[in-house]
């Protein structure tokens, strides 16, 4: 059992804000992934939650008890540094058994758990190596025994796989959703990659600047993002977006006018826009075909053709950019003319405060 | 290739083998009719003299004495150093600076500025509260020695230390600081460990040079009270210089050579061994 709960949580350096109140619960069990660019305070949220970071402000709760002033160890939490934070002079075995050793736990115990965790994490035949003679995978394991050894309630991993090559990355990926499943327990993930964030979360928190975006589900943030921040950080390649003016708003419906001239009616509710009002279209690359009588016309710049997928980067009227994503081969050519026709039900509003006009139609897998 | 390996051998090889000659001859500097091989007496003088064995004592007792002063206060002053706090920078300055301070010139601050019974800090700090003034090197000549060659080398071993310690992955100390490591089971656990190659390398190279310490003796105790503060350099120059027995001399040196070999042997053998982990 290990809830979390997070309110109004700060953190300053001096008389800067990294840590602009965050509000968060996390459930028993649950698989949280924070995400955000780079230096939005991702590390320094997990640090705090840690113990490592003092909180400026705020309560950090875990299972309805104020640890604030709790230190990192009795915190019953185990984290998992990028850099693996390995003793260099111990070998695995010490490692591993080192919490254990501190907390006076008798040798024949410690010996039974760190042979359990090296069994589960397929280390028995390194336990008596040291860190450096081991692969940056074997390594990564060795960091994640270390923490399994505690059977803390909560993991904490800060981008524990960014030191991986892709292949083992993926390995390591289904590794650690099997642990989460064995273990029974609650894991708070940082990282920067989209894969990762969307293959393992229950649940991501999107950070920026200190502040959360938005907490959902990934296929929520994937198909009903609250703002353009959202819309523009999830999802690889990026959703594309054109300036549009309402023409017709309604409840149900929001009819927008593209820089071409075509007329779109996208199923959202306006709200207080008015027509006549700048808004942003979002359509994420997948929502665009190619079809001789549709509304846009581009040119295309470049073509990736990944196998199973083409995509390929156009310019529209007004210089814009955008990528349409095609399943399967496509025989076009760069510098080619072609028509693109838009999928309504796929589109995003945005008002001019970034804030997204709700979409009616939940998508069936976001909850 | 050849010529300079060739200078260099002769550059080391030359004084060498005139120290080993000049140990098996008789030769004294101011009885030049005193001349022609000695066979091993000067060896033999040497070891049945009492004070060569005090000399070899002094030597042991300075040398380790000060290795364990400053390595051990380098120790906890680099991590203490290592932890901010106001001023830090001032500090970490004021405690390198004794390092630039010439040997002789330290020697005679301490001997006259701060050692002296009557114009000594000291003694003047020991009156005012009431004592009795000690004066230092008659009473604890050793002691006193070894102080001022602390003093002197404790800024290099500071030095070395406090790069090692600040050279240490904050996230390791963090992961142990997870693991329930307190403040005291982070020192022996990660730092020490950590620390273990740069302790073998101040030990080395302090070693090296605390075996001919000669300045500081020189200048305040003349080896003194007796033979109280005579080490091996200090008893080579006595009978070189001042007996004039070059001869007895060259095999001090002789002995001397062996014994900073002996030292070295064993030292970098257990560097090397740390260096592997
Ligand atoms: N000790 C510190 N003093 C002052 N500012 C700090 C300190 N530590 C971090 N910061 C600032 O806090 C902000 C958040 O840092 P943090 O390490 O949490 O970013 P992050 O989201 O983990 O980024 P990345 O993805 O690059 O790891 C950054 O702007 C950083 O400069
Ligand atoms: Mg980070």
């Amino acid at each position: 059992m290990a809830t979390l709960t997070l309110r109004d949580l700060r953190k300053s350096y001096g008389s800067f804000e990294v840590i602009k109140g965050v509000d968060l619960a996390i459930a028993d069990r649950e698989f949280v992934v924070f995400v955000g660019p780079s230096g939005c305070g991702k590390s320094t949220l997990l640090r705090m939650i840690a113990g490592l970071e003092e909180i400026t402000a705020g309560e950090l709760d875990i299972d309805g008890k104020v640890v604030n002033r709790v230190g990192p160890a009795d915190r019953g939490l185990a984290m998992v540094f990028q850099s693996y934070a390995l003793y260099p002079h111990m070998t695995v075995r010490q490692n591993m058994g080192f919490a254990l050793r501190l907390a006076r736990v008798p040798k024949a115990e410690r010996d039974r758990k760190v042979n359990e965790a090296a069994r589960v994490l397929q280390l028995e035949p390194y336990l008596d190596r040291r860190p450096k003679d081991l692969s940056g995978g074997q390594r990564q394991r060795v960091a994640i025994g270390r923490a399994i050894v505690r059977q803390p309630k909560v993991f904490l991993f800060d981008e524990p796989l960014s030191n991986l090559d892709a292949a083992l990355r993926g390995q390591m990926r289904m590794e650690l959703l099997r642990l989460h499943e064995a273990l029974k327990a609650t894991m708070i993930y940082v990282t920067h990659d989209q894969i990762e964030a969307m293959t393992m979360a229950d649940k991501i928190v999107v950070l920026q600047a200190g502040r959360v975006e938005q907490v959902g589900s990934p296929l929520d943030l994937y198909h009903h993002p609250a703002n353009l921040f959202v819309a523009g950080f999830i999802g690889s390649p990026r959703m594309n977006m054109m300036p549009v003016t309402a023409a017709v708003v309604g409840d149900a419906a929001v009819t927008v006018g593209l820089v071409s001239g075509q007329q779109i009616a996208v199923p959202a509710s306006g709200g207080a826009t008015r027509p006549g009002d700048a808004l942003t279209l979002g359509i994420r690359p997948e929502g665009l075909h190619i079809d001789p009588a549709g509304p846009i016309l581009v040119t295309v710049s470049l073509v990736e053709r990944l196998g199973g997928l083409t995509l390929l980067h156009v310019k529209a009227a007004g210089d814009q950019d955008l990528t349409v994503q095609i399943e399967g081969g496509d025989p076009t050519r760069a510098h080619e003319q072609i028509r693109l026709a838009i999928d309504p039900a796929a589109c995003h509003l945005f008002d001019k405060a970034g804030q997204a006009l709700p979409r009616p139609a939940r998508h069936t897998l976001a909850a | 290739m050849v010529p300079s390996v060739a200078v260099l051998l002769a550059w080391m090889i030359v004084p060498l083998v005139m120290t080993v000659w000049f140990s098996f001859q008789r030769y004294n500097l101011i009885d030049p009719s005193m001349t022609g091989f000695a066979g091993i007496d000067n060896y033999r003088f040497l070891v049945t003299d009492p004070d060569f064995w005090v000399s070899l004592e002094n030597t042991l007792l300075l040398v380790g004495s000060v290795l364990i002063v400053t390595v051990g206060l380098g120790t906890l002053l680099a991590v203490l150093f290592n932890q901010p706090f106001p001023g830090r920078n001032i500090a970490r300055v004021l405690a390198i600076s004794p390092f630039f301070v010439m040997p002789t010139v330290s020697a005679l601050i301490w001997k006259n500025l701060l050692m002296h019974p009557i114009y000594g800090v000291f003694g003047t700090l020991a009156s005012s509260v009431g004592m009795q003034p000690v004066d230092w090197f008659a009473d604890y000549p050793l002691a006193s020695v070894i102080a001022i060659v602390s003093w002197e080398w404790l800024p290099f071993a500071l030095l070395i230390l406090l790069t090692a310690v600040q050279s240490l992955d904050h996230e390791q100390r963090e992961a142990a600081r997870m693991d329930g490591a307190g403040p005291i089971a982070q020192f022996v656990f990660i730092t020490l460990p950590h620390l273990s190659r740069a302790i073998g390398v101040v030990i080395m190279i302090e070693t090296i040079f605390l075996l001919t310490v000669f300045a500081e003796i020189f200048v305040t105790t003349s080896g003194g009270p007796g033979n109280a503060t005579t080490n091996l350099a200090f008893l080579i120059y006595a009978r070189a210089l001042l007996q004039y027995d070059i001869g007895g001399a060259s095999a001090g040196g002789v002995v001397a050579i062996v014994l900073a070999n002996i030292v070295a042997f064993f030292l970098v053998r257990s560097i090397a061994r740390r260096l592997e982990i």
